[in-house]
């Protein structure tokens, strides 16, 4: 270093020149307790990683599972606090700067994702069911998600009795990246949330302790498929900023609807192309429907929903789709209304195709988390009906929809976890014949999912397909109900169908058996059979709630 | 608040299908006794609704409840009785102990089963949930509460086809159990997209009357007094279209011809208690649905459709009857003999004649009554031998004599024989349809030629003739099977000799749902006058007495 000339000013990156006025830069407004949710998954999170690191290791199995419930049952208790607190209509206003919608339906979706992560935490702490290795408790997650499958490493961990409590922190930055994404207001937001959600799930889909190759090769394409979409939904979000200057939801809304508050020469430039806008909308669409699930971007579903670990599959499922067709409404009902006679007749074409071939394809299947995968897809669709409805009542269906639809899911998914024979869980259809005899109460209450997928009356899958339907009637779309009706009913055999295998053919000698299940997953299915039916019988109050959420802030 | 007749007599046997369902597995006699008690107790219920119904009230309905319930949907918890949904409850709170009592052993566990498995418990609590839904349908005056239950009830009703049937067949116990299961799916299937067909409707009638009153309801009064004062004025095409709906959903349930074709196997594979329900309970919500929704709710396309029904229940007349002729099953011939009796039923419905629908209203009572005494005598004459083929029996009546004499009582109500119950009904049907189409009420009564048919060869094959070897030995009908074939074959005389009590509650009914449809009968004629009709009538019950 050369000495400095005498006289001279020193300057540094902590030093300026005393001379200068000091420039005011506005420090961000953040609301932080409007964003309590978000911030307590997050932070616990956070914690759940130092937990991980700190805590003896056979302390860490009960403190994960204990502090992410909490820290879930926290962040839902500041949902409700906010709602009643009037952010949900009156006060309902974009917080951060912006960049995250404080309004009805992203409370209202927050809370139901909030739910369902507190169900999956349930179902992920099970440990009953696997029998113990080598006299340690486990659960469905590989030992050690590093070591080779089949591999010497895979081994010593699992006489080591290694355990992958990781997944409890990975499960709560997902729920995190979830929370904020249906609440994105601006297209960097609805980015970031996108990724922060989907990189947890993919390593969670990775995790299976049993059957790791499929589980991996789930997850790789799952990542694969995923990444690819993001990409697509990120180059939509260029091409948006290059036709309307801003990220922000509302300030795209302006230069759609051709009222922008200001016209700068570079605006003026690009707000008349109109191949711009609907590329870039048509591939943020992209992106979302694929998370969604929806024909023609649903080809990873069937794949992943198998290979994932049955409490995963569960969890994403739900979740996942809750929170992505949050975002779907969002993006379609305040970015592009005024686009609304181009973008409904796709949205149309892609309900249609999506319930006819998740139902018919859903025909074929031979194995139970395969088959639900398609129903998945199939419900999709139903959902979309309610989508294009373009009106609140078309947007509280929705979430009434999504509401009731996570519980049937998570509730199904963790029967199939009880269901098991020597290699782990029995997901082939053909092992369930006759689980009705063997078990007569599990296979009653999965009776009662499947009956809710089919949407049979006094149960809550018919409340939503009615409300989604109802509403895609009134707002002018008749021939897509004759559809969604005609779906139900193919839709309805190969429910029926798997109700016909398990109550009325024998049972074979070598088939599975039902593991008994700690009160955690007891209790996850509880939850799912007692919502399913509540919702079923009485859902006026729960319709209301969605009612009053219909209504988004810009 | 007066006490809720209505929803109690629905209540009673869900209760008890609870109660049923509870009862540990080695209790399976309390079981039973439980599920007698409690159909008996509905029983009650519905003669307190019979003996309090007064038939001289302008009131389209009785003892009505109403109170919220789905508001977004615009759903109200409506219920409400005229006088065929009074009779109907009736009969299915009467038939339902029977099938209890004549199912008393049906459902017993194989000595395999698991000890967990608990058919019989099972069993009757599931006819105990299809009495309920089924009552409740019949009570309902909200469309959407009427679909709820008429759907709801096809799970129990499912189970019943696919998970029970006869003990002892031709097929081992593996084959009867596919064939069980293929019966119940089919049956499932055809009427799951009927009902989802409704369903679309209904979603259509709510989205006509959110837009034109303002608040979709699904309320039969609201949308009947609305469309009378004109705020609602349904346009053509749409009202086809809906009523299209419905009925598609009533014509499977049913069932009319050609959807018809899942009723033989389910009534034959399953045991004859539960096909008693089916025809003589569960299918009747169909043809009442008929004139309670269909009609009320869509009169002027009810008129546009009325040829094609017309026609289509004229096949279900002649073809049910001309394959019952041709039959080798006794249960199978049963359920095609019931095919072409519901082919009346909703000939008389659709005749649109006073005494076309009160013809056809009765006969659902009666046709209850008479395939249940045909039908549950059949089954208990099917456990004796274990087959169901005509040919494996032979001079039944010299060993059975009782038997062989209830059964032929069941069968010549079936071909309705002057004196027993459905001919007044057929006969009121048929001149109902004769008034205003002469040529189809010609045609139609081929259908009761074609019943002596098959009713009197059936009798003889089974009945008649030198004692075949597997007969020989066969026993007499037991104390319960008597306590269960008796009352049906008094009512069968009671009824056909003295049908007044019931066409007086009828009556009434039929003539408001005439009035909704603007129909009044045809011009007096001087050939067929209508008081000389009601002459014949009369003079038919005397000379039958």
């Amino acid at each position: 270093m050369s000495p400095a000339a005498p006289g001279a000013v020193v300057h540094s990156l902590w030093t300026t020149a005393a001379a200068e006025a000091p420039v005011k830069i506005p420090g961000p407004v953040i609301e932080y307790a409007e964003l309590a949710p978000v911030l307590i998954v997050l932070g616990t999170a956070l914690v759940g990683v130092l937990v991980e690191a700190f805590l003896p290791r056979r302390l860490r199995h009960p403190a994960q599972a204990l502090l992410a419930a909490v820290g879930l049952a926290a962040a839902f208790a500041a949902v409700v606090a906010l709602a009643a607190g009037g952010y949900a209509n009156g006060k309902a206003h974009p917080a951060a700067m912006g960049a995250v919608a404080v309004d009805g339906p992203a409370l209202f979706l927050q809370g139901t994702i909030l739910l369902t992560g507190l169900v999956a935490v349930l179902t992920f702490a099970e440990r009953r069911l696997d029998p113990a290795a080598h006299g340690r408790p486990v659960d469905s997650f590989a030992a050690q998600a590093a070591a080779v499958p089949g591999g010497e490493a895979e081994q010593k961990a699992v006489r080591a009795g290694l355990t992958t409590t990781e997944v409890f922190p990975v499960l709560l930055f997902a729920v995190g990246g979830m929370l904020v994404f249906p609440a994105a207001n601006d297209l960097l937001t609805l980015f970031v949330a996108l990724e922060v959600f989907s990189l947890p799930l993919y390593v969670l889909c990775a995790l299976a302790r049993r059957q790791r190759l499929l589980s991996q090769e789930a997850a790789v394409k799952y990542f694969l498929l995923g990444a690819f979409s993001s990409a697509i939904l990120l180059f939509g979000v260029a091409l948006l900023y290059g036709y309307a200057g801003t990220v922000t939801y509302s300030g795209i809304a302006d230069v759609v609807g051709g009222t922008p508050r200001t016209v700068t020469p570079a605006l003026a430039a690009t707000m008349g192309n109109d191949a711009l806008l609907l590329i870039g909308g048509a591939m943020v669409l992209m992106g979302l429907l694929f998370k969604v699930g929806a024909v023609p971007f649903h080809m990873w579903t069937p794949d992943v929903y198998q290979g994932a670990p049955t409490p995963v599959t569960g969890f994403m499922a739900a979740a996942t789709k809750v929170a992505a067709f949050g975002a779907l409404l969002r993006l379609l009902y305040v970015v592009l209304p005024g686009l609304r006679w181009d973008w409904r007749p796709v949205m149309w074409g892609v309900a249609i195709v999506t319930m006819l071939i998740g139902a018919v394809v859903a025909v074929t299947q031979t194995d139970v988390k395969r088959l639900l995968a398609y129903s998945s897809i199939a419900h999709a669709g139903f959902i979309l009906a309610g989508v294009v409805a373009t009106s609140p009542a078309g947007v509280s269906s929705v979430l009434f929809y999504l509401g009731a639809y996570s519980f049937v899911t998570l509730g199904a998914f963790a029967v199939v976890t009880l269901v098991r024979d020597a290699g782990g869980e029995a997901t082939q259809l053909s092992k369930w014949a006759g689980l009705g005899r063997r078990s007569p109460l599990v296979a009653a209450v999965f009776a009662v999912f499947l009956l809710a997928f089919a949407g049979i009356p006094l149960t809550s899958g018919f409340a939503g397909k009615f409300a989604v339907f109802k509403a895609a009637a009134q707002g002018g779309a008749a021939p897509l109900v004759i559809v969604g009706v005609l779906a139900s009913a193919i839709a309805a055999f190969f429910y029926i169908r798997v109700i016909v295998l398990m109550f009325f053919n024998e049972p074979r000698p070598e088939g599975p058996t039902v593991a008994v299940p700690s009160p955690l997953t007891s209790t996850a299915i509880a939850v799912g059979l007692v919502v399913t039916v509540v919702l079923g019988v009485a859902p006026q109050y729960f319709l209301d709630l969605a009612g009053h959420a219909g209504v988004f802030v810009r | 608040m007066s006490f809720p007749l209505l929803t109690a007599t629905a209540a009673v046997p869900a209760l008890g299908a609870v109660a049923t369902a509870a009862v540990p597995a080695a209790r399976r006699a309390a079981a039973r006794w439980l599920a007698l008690g409690f159909s008996l107790a509905t029983l009650v219920l519905a003669a307190v609704q019979l003996a309090r119904f007064d038939t001289a009230s302008k009131t389209p309905f009785q003892f009505t409840e109403s109170h919220a319930w789905i508001a977004d949907f615009g759903v109200r918890y409506e219920l409400g009785v005229d006088g065929i949904a009074v009779v109907l409850i009736g009969l299915t709170a009467l038939l339902v102990p029977f099938v209890v009592l004549a199912g008393w052993h049906d459902a017993d566990p194989l000595e395999t089963s698991s000890r967990r498995w608990r058919p019989t418990q099972g069993f009757f609590a599931l006819i105990l949930l299809v009495e309920a839904m089924v009552v409740i349908a019949f009570e309902a005056t909200d469309v959407f509460v009427f679909y709820i239950f008429f759907e709801a009830m096809l799970v129990p009703m499912y189970f019943l086809i696919g998970g029970f049937g006869d003990r002892a067949g031709p097929h081992t116990e593996a084959e009867a159990a596919g064939r069980r299961s293929h019966a119940a799916v089919k049956f499932l299937l055809y009427n799951l997209v009927g009902g989802l067909i409704m369903l679309a409707a209904v979603i259509g009638l709510y989205a006509v009357t959110a837009h034109q009153l303002g608040e979709g309801t699904f309320s039969l009064t609201r949308i009947v007094e609305a469309r009378a004062a004109g705020r609602l004025d349904i346009a053509t095409t749409t009202e086809r279209a809906l009523f299209l709906g419905f009925f598609f959903a009533f014509a499977v349930k049913a069932p009319l011809w050609p959807l018809h074709t899942w009723l033989p196997g389910a009534m034959t594979e399953t045991t004859a208690p539960v096909a008693v329900l089916i025809t003589a309970v569960v299918d009747k919500v169909g043809t009442f649905a008929m004139l309670r929704f269909c009609l009320q709710l869509f009169p002027d396309a009810s008129r546009w459709a009325t040829p094609v029904v017309l026609g289509l229940a004229l096949v279900s007349i002649l073809y049910g009857a001309l394959l019952a002729v041709a039959q080798k099953d006794i249960k199978r011939l049963i359920a095609y003999a019931s095919i072409s009796h519901f082919g009346f039923i909703v000939l008389g419905i659709f005749a649109m004649t006073t005494q076309g629908q009160s013809g056809a209203t009765l006969y659902m009572v009666n046709h209850g009554i008479s395939t249940a005494a045909l039908m549950l005598v059949a089954g208990f004459l099917i456990a004796r031998r274990g087959s169901r083929l005509i040919e494996d029996y032979g001079g039944v009546q010299k060993v059975a004599p009782v038997l062989a004499g209830t059964f032929l009582v069941g069968g010549l109500a079936t071909l309705s024989l002057p004196g027993l119950a459905p001919f007044v009904s057929e006969f009121l049907v048929l001149v109902g349809t004769f008034s205003r189409h002469p040529v189809l009420g010609a045609v139609a009564t081929v259908g009761i030629v074609l019943a002596a048919l098959y009713v009197l060869v059936l009798y003889q094959r089974t009945m008649t003739g030198p004692v075949a070897e597997p007969v020989r030995g066969m026993p007499d009908l037991r104390a319960r099977e008597l306590v269960v074939v008796t009352p049906l074959v008094v009512l069968l005389l009671v009824l056909g000799i003295y049908p007044k009590p019931v066409t007086d509650v009828l009556d009434p009914a039929v003539q408001h749902t005439m009035s909704q449809v603007h129909k009044g009968d045809p011009a007096p004629d001087v050939r067929v006058s209508d008081a000389r009709v009601k002459d014949a009538r009369v003079n038919d019950v005397e000379a039958a007495k």
